[in-house]
């Protein structure tokens, strides 16, 4: 199905202009269906599986179940995904479980800052020296032949 | 002709595309912009936090060259991806992104991206160029940068980009269309930076049931920056050199922690490995099959070989390698628990950061690398230009890495502009400087942005758009909802129509195309003269139906122009296929008529199409060693 919604909930993000998954997805599939109120993925033959909509569904509403031409039943792929770590729990069609747990940033969300604190070392636009450099490049110079 | 508001954005400079490229040269622009009070919109069809190749994150950034370490240098660089593109590279493009890559990935390290650290404090390297990320937020972090240089006000979000606005031979913008709302929009700037990613579904991927999207490049990079280029006048170049991958088989999951942290072999049905058997091979493909590493696609021919004689399946064999591993601590139980551990973990988070399928595969087939070898097969082709394919835009490179010889042909002005004045690409939109991967991308965003902005002040006039123009451009993107409307009453199965096809039937047409004729899996990458003429006949009819495709939504608007920018990019692969007489990338594909390397086609072979007249002129261009 690729990803899929559990109607018992997905709350339509209470209706607001623009629902979670479908702001997300990169390719546009997740869409709400104005009867029930509920999302759901209109075209599963071009998803990616990128779990971008899993991710950011604020129910957990939304799951992945693998392509159906080629993965067999019984597995499922979960994220917890915070503000600083991602965890994945992995179960397996034995039933055998596994967790992993990874960094995904290090500092705070909307923190970054453009520059990230390096000057730039000329103002003029005909040098290849970009915003940043050389400090950024971690050299005295940017390399010229 | 459906109802949209025209809506027109005006600015002194416009990005299109907002990937890794579109990214760098957002918070590149934004500075620059900012200095000389210029202005900056940047538009993209999806959410930039998670668009692109890069939307569900990676596990490594790709290129690292570690100047200030002393580690490697901009001339070794240049060598490695020379040789892995067998000669057919720009060697000032490549130094060009290669000098200012490293400064991309220490911005994304204090932006919040984090990158492995070795003990003593220096990145952990995957090989000589890449570096170990936990990456599931990469492109949430670069975005988040771009946003908070250029200020959420001047980012349209959802525009599907269609393509240029030009004034005579000067781009001028761009024109396309909410995917949300009932709107057509017209973007005009100065100067323009395009980089709308690579192209995939161009060629039938082999999963075609529900498994159409599980191809390796993601589905929603659909060839929108050759169709744009292509219709903006600008030549195109190495549009042959696309890329085939080498990976887990059907989910595609990376296969390069295997490889290179746990030294894995790859053997065929009967145990053998390819890259030893078949090593003779090599001498036929000299200079590039005697170099370190073996070029990627060479690499893959050797594994092609022996699937043709059926001597597959071909497998990843983590149990040999895993055993390996347990024989170096065969005296310590406790460090290789500890150590095996920790390998497991990384093996899974290079699925889960970049590849969650295969993970869900895995699990799904009960899958214990210790015990079992696992499957790897070559995938279908796809365009990516920034990875190990090359095509895109022919670019004018910077002036100052030019020899006396290369400057007459490889630099004309602002770098990274196209031959179209005002239009400048990056990331997978410009070619022949393989290898730039998600920093390179980044970095050579900036790069263009940079010279961009350098342009919008120097041809500092305001861009005039003709109102008939518009009208006509509006009604060509709008005409797939005008076909449904008024025909789609005709039957009583709106998906059964003998006036017009739908847009996902149109790919298909497309796909069985390409794969008989141009080299898809079904043919196993092997195409000839005759098949190429008749493919580029079948192409012809089909671009005569584009005229018949039919939209019932804005979503399937987008459909369509989708499979028509991958018609586009079709079309342009098959005749710069068909123009170089040789087989030079056997592992992308083999010409069994023109089966031998050619020395006297060791150029570029660009082609460029005139919107006015409809002609096609291919063109040939040397390669020149500068490094
Ligand atoms: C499966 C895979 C694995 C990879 N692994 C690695 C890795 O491990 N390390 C590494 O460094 N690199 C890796 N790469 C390469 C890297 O992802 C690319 O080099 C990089 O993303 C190219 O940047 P880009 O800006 O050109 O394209 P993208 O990042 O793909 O961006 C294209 C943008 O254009 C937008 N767009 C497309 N069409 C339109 C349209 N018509 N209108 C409006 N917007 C549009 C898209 O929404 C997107 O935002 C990988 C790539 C793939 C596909
Ligand atoms: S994000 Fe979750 S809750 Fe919101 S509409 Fe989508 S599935 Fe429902
Ligand atoms: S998994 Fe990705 S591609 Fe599939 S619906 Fe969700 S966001 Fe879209």
């Amino acid at each position: 199905m690729p990803s899929f919604v559990n109607p018992e909930k997905c709350d339509g993000c209470k209706a607001l202009d623009s629902t979670a998954c479908q702001h997300i997805c990169p390719n546009d599939l997740m869409v709400l269906n104005k009867a029930t109120e509920k999302a759901y993925n209109m075209e599963p033959e071009m998803c990616w599986e990128c779990y971008n909509c899993v991710k950011i569904c604020p129910t957990q509403a939304v799951e992945v179940r693998g392509y159906a031409d080629f993965v067999p039943l019984g597995a499922q792929v979960t994220p917890l995904r915070s503000t600083d770590s991602i965890m994945w729990t992995v179960k397996f069609r034995n039933g055998m479980l596994k967790r992993f747990k990874f960094p995904i940033r290090t500092t705070a969300e909307g923190a970054a800052v453009p520059d990230g604190g390096w000057e730039t070392g000329t103002d003029d636009l005909a040098s290849p020296v970009l915003f940043s450099e050389p400090g950024s490049c971690g050299t005295d110079t940017v390399f010229t032949k | 002709m459906a109802n949209f508001e025209t809506v027109t954005v005006k600015s002194d400079l416009l990005l299109v595309g907002g990937g890794m490229a579109g990214c760098g040269a957002a918070v590149e622009a934004a500075h620059w912009a900012k200095k000389n009070n210029l202005s900056v919109a940047w538009v993209d069809k999806a959410a930039v936090d998670r668009s692109g190749a890069v939307a569900m994150g990676l596990s490594a950034i790709n290129q690292y060259v570690g100047l200030a370490e002393g580690d490697n240098t901009i001339s070794e660089y240049v060598n490695y991806v020379r040789n892995d593109l067998m000669g057919v590279t720009r060697e000032d493009l490549v130094a060009s992104i290669a000098r200012h890559v490293d400064s991309s990935v220490h911005l994304f390290e204090k932006w919040g991206l984090p990158i492995w650290k070795a003990e003593g404090g220096g990145y952990v390297h995957e090989g000589r160029w890449q570096l170990m990320i936990n990456g599931e937020s990469y492109k949430v972090i670069v975005a988040e940068a771009a946003k908070n240089a250029l200020g959420i006000d001047n980012i349209y979000e959802r525009v599907f980009i269609v393509g240029p606005m030009m004034n005579g031979d000067r781009c001028i913008g761009a024109y396309g269309f909410s995917v949300r709302e009932e709107k057509f929009y017209v973007f005009l700037a100065k100067s323009i930076m395009l980089a709308l990613g690579g192209a995939v579904h161009v060629f039938k991927p082999r999963s075609s049931g529900e498994g159409l999207g599980r191809a390796w490049y993601p589905p929603w990079n659909s060839g929108s920056s050759t169709y744009f280029t292509l219709q903006a006048g600008a030549e195109l170049t190495c549009q042959e050199v696309r890329f085939i991958p080498v990976r887990f088989k059907d989910a595609y999951g990376p296969v390069g922690a295997w490889f290179l942290l746990f030294k894995s072999r790859a053997t065929n049905g009967l145990g053998e490995n390819y890259m030893i058997t078949r090593k003779d091979e090599l001498q036929n493909w000299l200079p590039y099959g005697s170099v370190k590493p073996v070029p990627a696609n060479l690499r893959n021919w050797l594994m092609m070989l022996d699937v043709m004689e059926g001597k597959g399946p071909i497998f990843m064999r983590t149990e040999e390698a895993i055993q390996n591993i347990a024989n170096e601590y065969k005296d310590d139980k406790k460090a290789y628990k500890k150590k095996m551990k920790e390998l497991e973990s990384e093996a899974w988070e290079d699925f889960l950061d970049m590849t969650i399928s295969q993970a869900i595969l895995w699990a799904a087939s009960n899958v214990a690398p210790e015990e079992k070898a696992s499957e790897i097969a070559a995938a279908e082709p796809y365009f990516i230009g920034s990875h190990s394919g090359a095509s895109g835009a022919w670019v004018s490179g910077p002036a100052d890495l030019q020899s006396d010889e290369s400057n007459s042909e490889y630099h004309w002005g602002y770098t990274n502009m196209s031959t179209t004045k005002g239009l400048f690409c990056a990331g997978d939109a410009s070619g022949a400087s393989s290898h730039k991967f998600s920093s390179g991308s980044h970095a050579e965003g900036r790069v263009a942005a940079k010279a961009a902005v350098k342009f919008a002040i120097d041809n500092n006039d305001e861009p005039v758009a003709d109102d008939a123009e518009i009208e006509k451009l509006k009604a060509m993107v709008l005409a797939p909802l005008d076909v449904f409307t008024e025909l789609s009453g005709k039957t009583t199965d709106p998906h059964i129509n003998p006036e017009y096809i739908r847009p996902k039937m149109f790919m298909f047409r497309l796909q069985k195309i390409m794969d008989e004729y141009a080299g898809g899996v079904s043919a196993q990458f092997t195409t000839s003269t005759g098949l190429l003429n008749k493919g580029l006949e079948l192409l012809g009819v089909l671009k005569e139906d584009a005229e018949h495709i039919a939209a019932e939504d804005l979503h399937e608007l987008m459909r369509a122009w989708e499979n028509i920018h991958r018609m586009w990019q079709a079309e342009a692969h098959v005749r710069t296929i068909l123009f170089r007489e040789e087989t030079r990338w056997p592992g992308y594909y083999f010409r069994s008529d023109m089966p031998k390397m050619k020395e006297d086609w060791k150029v570029f072979a660009n082609c460029k199409y005139n919107p006015a007249d409809g002609e096609w002129e291919m063109i040939k261009r040397p390669i020149y060693e500068i490094f």
